[in-house]
Parts: C-alpha cells; sequence; structure tokens
C-alpha cells in the first residue's frame, strides 16, 4: 500500500503493487458508499459486524463493532463460585475449550498456591494441545472457504472429528468440555487413551502434508494471501498482538516458552516463525503458514506427553481439588498461550467470598481484532475478507 | 464387416437418418395455424437442460463435491438420494415469491427470465446429432457467441433490481467478467472456425468426421489448437461465473452476489440458466476442439468402431458425452481451486488469455494458409 500523493492531472492511487498486480485508480472519484458487512455476513465468522466505505471495491475504512454476542461474562463471574465460573470460560473461545479452562484454572492455582500432581500437567498439556490442533484445523478451513476453497475445509473437519472424539472419550462433552478443574481434572484419561491418541497423531501427519499440498501451495491462494493485510513486527507489539499473529509478523514470542508454566519446559518444540521465503513476514499466509506449523509442533508435544506421562497407579484426578475454594486476599494475572494468542485471567479476591471480587478476561481475539481498522484501508472487499480470515477471530471471546 | 452388417440389422433406429425423417414429419405437423410441430421440436432442448439440470447438473454436483470431500451427499430421498433434486424442486416451487419492498420490480422479475433465455436461446444451434439441430445457422457460432452476452442484461437487472448492495457489486463484478472474457473466448472459437472455414456449427462438426476419429478432431488437427482449447475452456468458466472464477457469486464475500435477494422459483431459474450455461460452453468446445456428436473411437482393420457408434443416437450420445466430461472437469476445478480476485481476473484476462489468444489465432491462420 503506498500513496503516490496529488500528480498533474488529479489524484492517482495505487492500491497495492505484487507480482504485477496494481489497481491504479485515476481521477475516478465517485461517491462513497457505505457497506455494511454483518452480523450476518458469511465471512465474519460469527456475529462481527463491519462498517466499511467503499470506493468501488476498495475499502477506503472498516470499523468493526462488536457486542453482538455479549454474555457479560465478567459480571457473571462475580456471582458464581470459583469452581462454577470453569464451564463459562468454555464457552469464550468455544473451539478451544481446554486452553480457557486451563488459562482461568492457573490464575485461581495461582491464587491458592497449590501444588498439582504431575500426571495431571502432563493430561492438561495432551488434551489443550489436541485442542489446539482442533482449533488450529477450523481457522484453516474456514479460512479456505474464505477464499473460496470449500474443499479443505471439509478436510479439516473430518481430521477435527478425531479430536473430538478423543476429548469427548476423555471429558464427555465434544465442544464445552469442564474437565480441566481447580486442582486437577474431572477424570483420570481413559485406559487407552494414550494408544489412541498416539494412533491419531500417525493417522494426522500425513493429513498435514495433504492439507499443505492441497491449500497451502495452491498458486491462488498463494497469490490471495501473499503481501495482504502486511502487519510489521514493531505495530503489531504495538497493537499487543499475540499467539499465531504476532509470530507472522515475526516476532518469536510464546508464553510456552517466554513464561512458562506446567512441564513446557521439559517438553521440547519449535516456535515456527516465517522465514520471508515463502511468504512476506507479517502478511495474511505467514499468519496462516504459523498455524500450519504449529500443527506439527502440537503433535511433537503430544508424543513427548505421551512418554513421559506418569503411570496412572494410585492416581486421583481430584487429589488436590479443593473442597471449597476461599482464596486469601489479593489479585493475581495469569496467562497461557492459546490457539488465538494471549488468553490472561486477573482475578481480585477479598479473602472472605467463595467468588472472585473481580475477574477479568484478556482475550486474545480481541485485542488482535483492534487493529482491523489500520489493517482494512485501502484493501480490496476480497482482501478485506482474507485480513479477517487470517485474524481467526472468534466471537465468543472478542465479546464474552 | 459381418458384425457391423449384424448391428446394422438389429439395431436399425439407431442408423440412417430414420430420425431425421421423423423429425421433418414432425416440424411439418401443424394444427389450423399453430406450428405444433415446431413447437414441440423447440421444447426438446428445454426438457432436456431441465432434465440434465435435475439428473445430472445439481444431483451430479453435490455427489461429485461429496466423494471429493469425503461425504457421501444426498443419501435420503431414494436410492442414494437420487430424488434429491425433486425433493428441493418441490420445496422451492412451494415458497413463496417474495419481492423485496424497495426493489425494481419490473428488473427484478425479469432478471432471472432474461438470464434464462440467454442461456437456452443458444441452445437452439447446438447440432446434437447429424440429423438433430434446432436452426442450422449459417452463423451458428457467431450466434452462441453472441446471444451469451445477452445473460449480462439479465445479471444487471436481477442485481440493480434487487436494490442490495452486495447484490449490485456482485452484478458489476458479473458484467466486467463476463464482458472482458468473451474476447479470448471469441478470438479461441475463431482459430476453430478458420480450421473449418465455416461458423455452421453443424458444418463444423462434419469436418471433423472420418474413419480415424478422434484423429480428425480439431484439436488433433494443428500443433497450436491445444492452446485455444484451453483458452477457452479457461474463459468459458469465467463466462459461466464457475470457479475459480466465481467472484460475481462468491458467497464469502458477497453473500450470494447478483442473487442474494432471491428465492423460491426465481432463485431456481437462476439455478437452472447456470447449469444451462455450463452445458452450453462445454458443448461448445466439444463441437468446435472435439468433433461434436463425433465418435472418437477409430476404425481398425475389419473392426470398425467408428462406423458401429456413429449415427444420429449414438450422435446425441458422444456429444451429451462429451459435454459431461467437460461439466465433471469444471465441478473437479470448482472443488479444488480457491477463488480469484477481481484484479487477478481481469489481469488473467486482458493480460494473458487475449494476448496468448491473438497469437493462437495469428498462428492457426499461418497453418491453415501454409500447410495443407
Amino acid at each position: 500500500m503506498q500513496e503516490l500523493g496529488m500528480a498533474e492531472q488529479g489524484s492517482i492511487r495505487v492500491s497495492r503493487k505484487d507480482d504485477n498486480v496494481v489497481v491504479i485508480e485515476k481521477d475516478l472519484a465517485t461517491e462513497e458508499m457505505l457497506l455494511s458487512m454483518g452480523p450476518q455476513h458469511p465471512s465474519t465468522h460469527g456475529v462481527l459486524k463491519l462498517e466499511c466505505m467503499t470506493d468501488g471495491e476498495v475499502v477506503t475504512s472498516a470499523e468493526p463493532y462488536l457486542g453482538y454476542l455479549h454474555r457479560c461474562f465478567e459480571k457473571h463471574c462475580e456471582v458464581v463460585d470459583y469452581p462454577g465460573i470453569v464451564p463459562y470460560t468454555d464457552r469464550m473461545d468455544y473451539l478451544a475449550g481446554m486452553n480457557n479452562e486451563w488459562a482461568y484454572c492457573i490464575a485461581v492455582e495461582k491464587l491458592l498456591d497449590i501444588e498439582i500432581p504431575r500426571r495431571v500437567e502432563f493430561i492438561r498439556v495432551m488434551v489443550s494441545e489436541l485442542n489446539r490442533i482442533a482449533s488450529h484445523l477450523v481457522a484453516i478451513g474456514t479460512y479456505g472457504i474464505d477464499l473460496g476453497a470449500f474443499t479443505p475445509f471439509l478436510f479439516c473437519f473430518r481430521d477435527r472429528e478425531h479430536i473430538l472424539n478423543l476429548l469427548e472419550w476423555a471429558s464427555g462433552a465434544r465442544m464445552l468440555y469442564n474437565y480441566i478443574w481447580i486442582g486437577g481434572v474431572a477424570f483420570d484419561i481413559p485406559a487407552d487413551f494414550n494408544k489412541r491418541v498416539k494412533e491419531f497423531v500417525d493417522y494426522f501427519r500425513p493429513k498435514v502434508v495433504e492439507l499443505y499440498k492441497l491449500l497451502t501451495e495452491n498458486e491462488i491462494f498463494v497469490k490471495r494471501t501473499k503481501g495482504i493485510g502486511i502487519m510489521p513486527a514493531d505495530v503489531a507489539i504495538n497493537y499487543a498482538w499475540s499467539g499465531p499473529m504476532l509470530r507472522g509478523s515475526g516476532v518469536q514470542w510464546d508464553l510456552r516458552r517466554n513464561d512458562p508454566y506446567s512441564v513446557y519446559p521439559e517438553l521440547d518444540f519449535n516456535i515456527p516463525v516465517p522465514d520471508g521465503k515463502f511468504s512476506d513476514i507479517g502478511d495474511c499466509l505467514s499468519r496462516h503458514l504459523v498455524r500450519a506449523l504449529e500443527m506439527e509442533e502440537s503433535l511433537n508435544i503430544i508424543e513427548q506427553c505421551i512418554s513421559k506421562m506418569p503411570g496412572s497407579d494410585g492416581f486421583n484426578p481430584r487429589s488436590s481439588v479443593p473442597k471449597r475454594v476461599r482464596p486469601k486476599a489479593g489479585e493475581v494475572y495469569a496467562r497461557a498461550e492459546n490457539p488465538r494468542g494471549e488468553l490472561g485471567f486477573y482475578i481480585q479476591s477479598d479473602g472472605k467470598s467463595t467468588r472472585p471480587l473481580r475477574c477479568k478476561a484478556r482475550s486474545s481475539c480481541f485485542v488482535n481484532l483492534s487493529a482491523m481498522k489500520d489493517l482494512s484501508k485501502g484493501q480490496l472487499i476480497p482482501d478485506l475478507v482474507a485480513i479477517i480470515g487470517s485474524i481467526d477471530i472468534v466471537l465468543g471471546e472478542v465479546d464474552r | 464387416m459381418s458384425v457391423s452388417a449384424i448391428s446394422q440389422i438389429s439395431l436399425p433406429f439407431l442408423m440412417g437418418n430414420n430420425l431425421n425423417a421423423w423429425s421433418d414429419a414432425l416440424a411439418g405437423l401443424t394444427i389450423s395455424w399453430f406450428p405444433l410441430g415446431l413447437v414441440i421440436i423447440a421444447a426438446i432442448p428445454l426438457v432436456f437442460i431441465a432434465l440434465y439440470a435435475l439428473t445430472y447438473g445439481v444431483y451430479g454436483e453435490r455427489k461429485i463435491s461429496a466423494f471429493m470431500q469425503d461425504r457421501l451427499g444426498p443419501m435420503e430421498v431414494g436410492k442414494w438420494g437420487i430424488l434429491q433434486t425433486l425433493a428441493d424442486i418441490l420445496k422451492l416451487l412451494q415458497k413463496e415469491d417474495i419481492v423485496p419492498t424497495s426493489a425494481d420490480k419490473f428488473l427484478f422479475v425479469i432478471g432471472p427470465g432474461i438470464l434464462f433465455v440467454g442461456s437456452f436461446l443458444a441452445f437452439a444451434v447446438l447440432p446434437f446429432s447429424p440429423a438433430f439441430i434446432g436452426a442450422n445457422l449459417n452463423v451458428g457460432l457467431f450466434y452462441a457467441i453472441g446471444i451469451v452476452s445477452l445473460e449480462v442484461v439479465g445479471i444487471l437487472a436481477a442485481g440493480w433490481g434487487s436494490n442490495n448492495k452486495w447484490s449490485l457489486y456482485g452484478a458489476v463484478r458479473s458484467v466486467a467478467q463476463i464482458v472482458s472474457y468473451e474476447i479470448p473466448a471469441a478470438i479461441a472459437l475463431l482459430c476453430g472456425a478458420m480450421m473449418a472455414g465455416t461458423l455452421d456449427m453443424q458444418q463444423i462438426s462434419v469436418q471433423q468426421s472420418g474413419p480415424y476419429g478422434f484423429a480428425h478432431f480439431f484439436l488433433f488437427q494443428s500443433p497450436i489448437a491445444w492452446l485455444p482449447f484451453l483458452i477457452y475452456f479457461i474463459a468459458s468458466l469465467a463466462e459461466t461465473n464457475r470457479a475459480p472464477f466465481d467472484i460475481p457469486e462468491a458467497e464469502s464475500e458477497l453473500v450470494a452476489g447478483y442473487f442474494t435477494e432471491y428465492s423460491g422459483m426465481k432463485f431456481a431459474v437462476i439455478f437452472l440458466a447456470e447449469y444451462g450455461s455450463m452445458f452450453m460452453v462445454s458443448a461448445i468446445i466439444s463441437i468446435v476442439f472435439l468433433g461434436g456428436w463425433n465418435s472418437p473411437l477409430p476404425n481398425l482393420g475389419s473392426v470398425a468402431l467408428y462406423d458401429w457408434t456413429s449415427g444420429p443416437v449414438w450422435g446425441a450420445f458422444w456429444i451429451i458425452s462429451k459435454g459431461f466430461f467437460f461439466i465433471f472437469v469444471q465441478m473437479w476445478l470448482r472443488w479444488t481451486l480457491p477463488r480469484l480476485r477481481v484484479d487477478q481476473l481481469m489481469y488473467l484476462c486482458w493480460k494473458v488469455l487475449t494476448p496468448f489468444a491473438f497469437i493462437s489465432f495469428v498462428l492457426t491462420a499461418i497453418w491453415e494458409i501454409y500447410v495443407p
């Protein structure tokens, strides 16, 4: 995106210049049209509304309007006791319920200062990483749909189904698990769970390659995403981006490494960051690429969990679950690396009640979405769709 | 020889020009002043389109996409869901015919009609067999190229009449796309016309018949014919708004493009028109480059495959099979590729396809003049 400013005859605007595709609008000032995109639009991933001012196909400005899925999560927390909040967190980023619960439980555990059994930690890592893969599959699949490729979406959902079956086996629910509890997990994993997970890992590795060939390396897909919606690293940091979005801009920032929690320091995994060869750093393709590569890293983590997990002899998953959660007066902020970035919980306790005085969720999607206005300026409508898709928002978490 | 003789005796209705006689008799059938026979003949392609759109078009698309995506597709209505489309059509017929209050009613209603007529009129000049062609125009190919442009009017009427911003976007995109892609498409077809030396669709087909089957097809008659063939195929995808050029109805960008506001039977008519044009461009590419109703099987000595598989009904079989093959390729592409962006689409048209179409035009002309 570059502005050439005023030429002799009038204004000439060059919207983009990448491999010979140039959009020049020359002296054709027409009336701008207000285009309301959403809340019932197929590619706003839920109920996001974008009010776009459009000049032909060029979007001059896009203002996101939120709140269509607002469910008063934070206010609810103040009237529910600590363990009762766990199922609510599932409903924030409903594609990654395990990760949400975990982030919340880490916060409360920090406040209570309790020790977690080692096997529980490994179970938590495993189910969260499985959920991370499932979430990335949805992100990649829907991104394909945004760009008109329908088949990868169904391939993704086919593989996601296996993960959901595994998680259902462990927790009893497909999306809203209520599995990770404060101080433990609801149930121990079933007897053959690790074997099945291993089978899934072996099944899924070739599928990642298949997805890579079908979508990521597709010439049209690359043309649609490369160089679109570039976010420089410094601006991304100023916007407090996190997760695959920030890593897409070339910043190697992953809370599992940079602010380690649980047993992640013992596990060996890479933090994929685009090298600028296949994609321009910070563009939509980079963000897509980070997600695609992260799935493989998650598979590695899961494999290590299976081999390092302590046995289930004499194991009680609820051994350190407190009977009554009444933390000392104080406040805590804990964060975890979710599929969509940093999910943080700030919890304030008055020391008397079994309910939090204040519970604030720092939503990754909300923060990532805040850059929408900057990113969308001067883009074409199809690129706007590509950018929204690459941000990978879940409106349940944006609005809470 | 003996085998072919037996086949001629046992299947007399497949051979000879009996159908010609039947259709001539039917065409002459007039009740007082009303040319009933001609009306019936004119209705045959319509019935064909409707049947094909029902059976192969929509059902086939759903099944093919399902198998490509590891699904089963429709399975409930009838064996293997074969009656699913019929159920859908019945449902669409029962729907309330809604015209948005702020819409331009006249344009809104007439849009799908023009669209359907545009794709349907071209069927008049398609030779379905040596004995059957709706209107044997000496400018058949030109007529087919020209009449498709009528669809643009229908799309624009539908998009503007809906009074919906997404519809308008879809319509404007569609018109820009179809008008642009007509140029490489027409030039590519002109290469075929040059090889035949005529614009008469029936004559183009006749010139590609011969005992060696596919070797007589224009695609294999000159070393450069694959280039206009490919150009026309790509351009025809864009002309019928099929993926990867389906930007006028890009569901993730424009909701549904120019038919966002349509429902019920009007929606069904738009759908029918789309599948009609899909078959039409497939038939045109088969006629101009792949011999139309000619059998692709060659005579191998005494095994006279070509002779056995030629004739009016065989001709209809071959052209419909070839058409279906191209429709299958269209569906295959649709369920594999992402969508291009508007400017990339125009770039492809004006900077890639059009120059290459001109090159193939010149090369074909040179080939036709200097190579006997």
